[in-house]
């Protein structure tokens, strides 16, 4: 069983290694349960559960198409996840930022740095 | 796959538990991203991005060489990394070990590798921990208050969600 108390929100629901080989494989586009099953060689009652799981944080869709129940990720509930990472992100930014206008001072400079081959 | 244009800004992914991968372009040719990536004086002008100021620099670049940097971050500290180059591949390759010297039992396995196609230079650093605690402590570190630790973002999966869906907005 799924337990409500420890899959609330979308970071618990992603730190299951299987839940997120099923988004992974989501965010391609969006498949009928049957083909996760098959893609991900898991049984049918463990991918149920699974999916219920992602289902109850938001982060996957489900709709009817005839007999099959197809799949899809909602990205946008991704997104507290997406912001973690992008401040360390930004942090990057900041430094790579700096080495940009680093190289733009050594393309000015015309020093070609082929001087650094001495290995 | 990528449609949308890189505007020059750093992508952070987690391609595994243990890993960080950041990948950013260039408008330079690789041997000046290396150079300036390698030279000390020129590491000095960047390498604290605005976080603070870069005061030591050390680079022993060969094999077995070791390396340190040290800043003092806008707060005052002092922060300090040293690490150990293990291959060299000129304007192409460097694989170094990367210590926080304030937590100093635990090391990451650092590969910038760069690839230049006409004239413009994709960087990527992957930085791979011993562990995912490590790796998450090492992505919390860059800011302030970090989120949980149940944190394990699928940073793929989020940049593809995403930018399929920006693209749609």
């Amino acid at each position: 069983m799924a337990r409500a108390a420890t899959t609330t929100d979308a970071f618990n629901a992603v730190a299951e290694p299987r839940r997120r080989q099923i988004l992974d494989a989501l965010a391609e586009g969006e498949q009928p349960v049957n083909d996760l099953v098959r893609l991900l060689g898991v049984t049918q009652p463990a991918m149920s559960k699974h999916l219920r799981v992602l289902r109850e944080v938001g982060l996957v869709q489900v709709r009817d198409e005839g007999r099959r129940r197809v799949y899809r990720l909602n990205a946008d509930r991704l997104r507290p996840i997406h912001e973690w990472l992008q401040r360390y992100e930004a942090v990057w930014n900041e430094r790579l930022d700096r080495l940009d206008a680093v190289l733009e001072d050594l393309k000015e400079g015309g020093t070609d740095g082929h001087d650094d081959e001495q290995r | 796959m990528d449609t949308t244009t890189n505007s020059g800004k750093a992508v952070v992914t987690l391609p595994s538990d243990t890993q960080i991968l950041i990948t950013r372009e260039f408008d330079a040719p690789k041997h000046l991203v290396f150079k300036a990536w390698t030279t000390p004086d020129l590491i000095a002008r960047w390498w604290a991005g605005r976080r603070g100021t870069v005061t030591s620099v050390e680079v022993d670049l060969r094999v077995g060489g070791r390396w340190r940097y040290v800043m003092v971050t806008n707060e005052g500290f002092e922060v300090a990394f040293h690490g150990e180059y293990r291959e060299i591949v000129p304007n192409e390759r460097l694989v170094s070990t990367e210590i926080f010297e304030a937590v100093p039992d635990d090391f990451a396995v650092d590969t910038l590798t760069l690839t230049e196609h006409e004239g413009r230079t994709t960087l990527t650093v992957l930085v791979d921990h011993s562990t995912k605690e490590a790796r998450d402590m090492h992505v919390e570190s860059g800011m302030e208050g970090g989120l949980q630790e149940a944190l394990d973002a699928l940073a793929q999966v989020v940049a593809s969600g995403l930018s399929q869906e920006r693209s749609t907005r």
